[in-house]
């Protein structure tokens, strides 16, 4: 069994999964008994002075039957007392002496900082975590994703508590900004020790089209919440990984969309030494961090990896500018004819939405004005061995696929169309062609370019 | 006991697979449909209480081998009961699904899936054997090789304790080998199973067979008790009940079981006409009865009638099984009661001499006809097997025969030192309750040496 202890800026953590500040990270009895089920650590909800939250609160976007893609809130940092938090942090700490708890905190004046921190540090908390991330209602009172949002008093604010810190800081970001990269630097140069991202999106999730009121509807209005859940994890590993690929950067909690296993996998990967989940454990609860853990180390295990370290970063080399991207390399496209279900969604989805090189039947040609530059479709070949008689299976116009891979994304049935390479010379980049002066192509790809 | 033994052309390798192994792309998109519940009503209606939720949402995350491991945990035969278990009674019948007048999640089939690998020959074991045992290694014999004896046997062998297994027949497996219909599993499958627990550090003996005495094949329970630290005792159920009329000794009329041990091992593909074109009639209303008739239907007989002395409702037979059996062309004669075997000059068997039975099952007078057949199983119950467990000191037996135990979650008998689970304590249920009974004893003794 590989092992999946990681060290965080300092932070040992039985494991890379931590609860992120948010619900389930709310009270000791939660975090408790996340500990329990098996969570590394915890972020706990954001401290600071105590706020009054609005309802209804969230709104979910489901998708296709399954519910929760996305997740918005409006809530706002704890509404519990301070003092209260304290208390349960202490506790939390001396039951579970191995496991992680960093404070999440936000607050106003350098003083407040001050006080803030020593008391938590006093309570017993392994590390700090500054919330400049929230993009709803604490934002409009200068605090959250507004300090994200402008590099310098975001870098101007770390250092305040840097100096005030005795544990590791680590300063969330908010992916609410042009460049991310200008609020890592900033995070950097405020000599952070970590940085956790992202927080959520701002967005507004739906409108009550009766009462004609965006959602979710406090009485007759609603306000910009913060989007997360599955559906941000794209936007979430890109901006990991922009972090992780720039020189000295420092280590990275990566937060968005996290569910399973997997999803951690890719963001340890793309640069994470931790990872934080919210709403994946607010929809199906703590539990969750089994299948976590015994697939992450199955995995591990079966990619001959000693370690959950030996898995990070491994992925980053592979993010490169598009104009390094080798030009020359082709997939085509291959349906397996003995798991096609015949819904031809691959066939529609070619010919609305990307080449028009996916037929039917043996009738089933290009018809003009779409005929190809490359001529008429070649004749489909005989059904492939294996197919059932009559099947509606689909034949792909090999010479004519770009190998978008538009039709293995919408086939309903994993593994049955494949993307094949296909020997096409030597490879070449953009640049390469911007260096030899061959970056036009007045007459398009199909003149000989 | 090895898997060579078993003739290639059996005539069970006839009737296929009712539910075939998934591939990964079925599993996936019935694992993704599960809601995962919490405090799943999956799991309480499962008698082993595997996290279901949990296994199925491993699979969902291609993470097949935990979701094998969440399995055993619970049900070390999770592969067999996937395939035999009467999901439509148990989990799938209790999914929310149901509730809701949607197609319930196919629990079996998914454990199947997450097991089938993790299974075979090969493959790198899912589950890994304790080297520290933490106190004194102790040693353990099962009488019988069946389901409840391997599940006892294969959780003390992972805690790194010795288990050995005794079983009389030449293969171990008990029903799953001699008597599981063949389109739910095979016996090949089962012997892989069976293999695979004995990896786990259990030694399976077969041909021997415990008895009162000790010799070449046998030894005696007093012997078990002498040497090892714990006996358990897994000897299922006996011999076919028979009906006690005139003409039943002879050609034609088998015991159900008998019949269908028979047909799984040793019958081949030559055998087949033995059945096919035969009238068939079986007596009896439960489950076996079923069993019998369906594989004689598929086998191709000419007509198969299911004798039974009271109506479609006070069977004991599964719903599910008996419309799935209609289809296949059984049929029932119901409120009939056999009087005698009807035979020609030669001793061959011609029909079924039967009576009309009233609204309390008894014959009436005067109603007696024959229903013409070539053959007749006989499944109106099994013989209970007392005699090894009654030669236990402290091991006491209730009025049905039945060994009893303190409760079903320590499986305890009269002597502290013996256990006892499956078909020989409850009289005949599933493979899964066998199996909860084996482990549920082994529970209770590693708790015991634990000092808990
Ligand atoms: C025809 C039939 C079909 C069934 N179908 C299903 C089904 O589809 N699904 C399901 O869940 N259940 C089914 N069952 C029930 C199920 O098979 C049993 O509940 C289960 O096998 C009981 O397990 P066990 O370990 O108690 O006993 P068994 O499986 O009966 O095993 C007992 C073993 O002990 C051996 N033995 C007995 N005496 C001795 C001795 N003195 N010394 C050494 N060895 C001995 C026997 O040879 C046998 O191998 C079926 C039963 C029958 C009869
Ligand atoms: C209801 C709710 C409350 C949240 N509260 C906080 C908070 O107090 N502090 C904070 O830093 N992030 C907060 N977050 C953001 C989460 O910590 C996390 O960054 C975000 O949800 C993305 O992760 P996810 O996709 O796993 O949910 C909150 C999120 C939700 C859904
Ligand atoms: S989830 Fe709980 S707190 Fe939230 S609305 Fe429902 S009952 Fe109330
Ligand atoms: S989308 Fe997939 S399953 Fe559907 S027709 Fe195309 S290849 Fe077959
Ligand atoms: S009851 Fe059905 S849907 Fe719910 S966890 Fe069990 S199998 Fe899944």
């Amino acid at each position: 069994m590989a092992d999946l202890s990681i060290e965080f800026a300092g932070i040992k953590s039985p494991n890379p999964f931590w609860l992120a500040s948010a619900p389930p990270a709310n009270s000791g009895e939660q975090v408790m008994r996340a500990f329990d089920a098996g969570w590394g650590g915890a972020v706990w909800k954001t401290l600071g002075d105590p706020i009054m939250n609005v309802t209804s609160r969230f709104g979910g976007v489901d998708y296709d039957g399954r519910k929760l893609m996305g997740l918005n809130n409006i809530e706002l940092i704890t509404d519990r007392p301070l003092e209260t938090n304290l208390r349960e942090i202490r506790e939390v700490k001396r039951r579970y002496p191995k496991n992680v708890v960093i404070a999440s905190l936000m607050t106003e004046t350098k003083n407040d900082w001050k006080v803030l921190i020593r008391k938590c540090e006093d309570a017993g908390v392994d590390g700090l975590e500054l919330n400049f991330g929230c993009p709803h209602g604490m934002c409009e009172r200068g605090m959250g994703s507004s300090v994200g949002q402008e590099p310098k008093l975001l870098q101007e604010i770390t250092s305040w508590v840097k100096e005030f810190a005795k544990t590791p800081v680590l300063v969330k970001l908010t992916p609410n900004t042009g460049d991310i990269v200008e609020a890592g630097a900033a995070a950097v140069a405020g000599k952070a020790d970590g940085i956790a991202l992202i927080n959520t999106i701002k967005s507004i999730v739906g409108v009550d089209l009766d009462r004609l009121v965006p959602l979710p509807r406090v009485g007759n209005a609603s306000t910009n919440g913060g989007y997360c859940g599955p559906a941000v994890k794209p936007i979430a590993l890109h901006m990991v990984a922009a972090l992780a690929r720039e020189p000295g950067m420092i280590p990275i909690s990566g937060i968005g969309g996290i569910a399973t296993w997997r999803d951690a996998a890719e963001f340890i990967a793309l640069g994470a030494t931790s990872v934080q989940v919210c709403t994946a454990v607010m929809h199906y609860g703590y539990r969750i961090v089994r299948d976590m853990i015994d697939g992450l180390s199955e995995y591990l295990d079966a990619q001959g990896m000693k370690s959950v370290g030996e898995l990070r970063g491994r992925a980053v080399g592979g993010y490169q500018e598009w104009g390094d991207l080798d030009l020359s390399y082709k997939l085509v496209a291959s349906i397996d004819a003995k798991t096609c279900i015949g819904c031809q969604l691959c066939v529609t989805a070619c010919h609305d939405g990307a080449h028009q090189c996916i037929f039917t039947g043996p009738d089933d040609r290009p018809r003009p004005p779409h005929a190809h530059a490359h001529g008429p479709a070649k004749a489909p070949r005989p059904l492939p061995l294996g197919a059932v008689a009559g099947a509606r299976v689909p034949w792909i116009d090999e010479p004519e696929c770009v190998g978008c891979n538009l039709c293995q994304l919408v086939c309903p049935v994993p593994g049955c169309i494949s993307m094949v390479e296909v020997p096409n010379g030597e490879p070449e980049t953009w640049n390469e062609r911007v260096r030899q002066g061959r970056d036009k192509l007045p007459g398009g790809i199909h003149e000989g370019n | 006991m090895t898997l060579e033994k078993l003739p290639e052309d059996r005539l069970e390798n006839e009737l296929a697979d009712k539910k075939p192994l998934y591939t990964e792309a079925e599993a996936k998109a019935e694992a993704d449909r599960c809601l995962y519940c919490s405090d799943a009503p999956c799991i309480k209606a499962c008698p082993t209480e595997i996290d279901i939720p949990t296994f199925i949402k491993k699979i969902a995350s291609g993470n097949v081998r935990g979701s094998a491991r969440t399995i055993f945990e619970q049900n070390l035969l999770g592969y067999s009961c996937a395939r035999v278990c009467p999901v439509e009674v148990l989990c799938q019948g209790d999914c929310v699904y149901t509730g809701w007048g949607r197609d319930p999640i196919q629990i079996g089939r998914l454990q199947r899936f997450a097991t089938e690998a993790a299974t075979r020959p090969g493959q790198a074991p899912v589950l890994v054997k304790k080297v520290d045992v933490g106190v004194a290694k102790k040693r353990v014999a099962c009488i019988g090789g069946g389901p409840a004896s391997l599940a006892f046997a294969g959780y003390l062998a992972l805690e790194g304790h010795e288990a050995v297994v005794f079983e009389k027949r030449a293969y171990a497996g008990g029903l799953n080998t001699t008597g599981i219909a063949p389109y739910k599993l095979h016996a090949d499958d089962a012997l892989h199973e069976v293999a695979w627990v004995a990896a786990l550090g259990v030694e399976v003996k077969t041909g021997i067979e415990v008895g009162a005495d000790d010799g070449p094949g046998r030894i005696s329970g007093k012997k078990l008790l002498e040497t090892y630290d714990a006996v358990f005792i897994g000897v299922g159920l006996g011999a076919d009940s028979k009906l006690g009329i005139p003409g039943e000794d002879g050609p034609g009329v088998y015991g159900a079981t008998e019949w269908i041990e028979k047909m799984k091992l040793e019958m081949t593909r030559a055998h087949r006409e033995e059945v096919a074109g035969k009238r068939v009639l079986v007596v009896g209303g439960g489950n076996t009865a079923i069993d019998v008739a369906r594989e004689c239907a598929l086998l191709g007989a000419a007509d198969v009638a299911m004798c039974y002395r009271r109506g479609v409702p006070e069977m004991s037979g599964y719903a599910h099984e008996m419309s799935g059996g209609r289809k296949e062309g059984v049929r029932l004669v119901g409120h009939v009661q056999p009087v005698a075997f009807v035979r020609d000059g030669g001793g061959k068997l011609t029909a079924l001499r039967v009576a009309r039975t009233d609204a309390s099952a008894r014959a009436i007078a005067g109603t007696e006809h024959e229903i013409p057949c070539d053959l007749v199983a006989l499944a109106i119950g099994q013989s209970k097997l007392s005699a090894v467990a009654a030669a236990l000191p402290g091991v006491e037996l209730d009025k049905r025969g039945c060994v009893v135990v303190a409760d079903v979650a320590t499986c305890v008998t009269g002597n502290a030192k013996v256990f006892a689970g499956g078909d020989c304590i409850n009289g005949g249920k599933e493979v899964v309750n066998a199996v909860a009974d084996g482990r549920n004893a082994a529970r209770a003794l590693l708790a015991r040496w634990a000092g808990k």
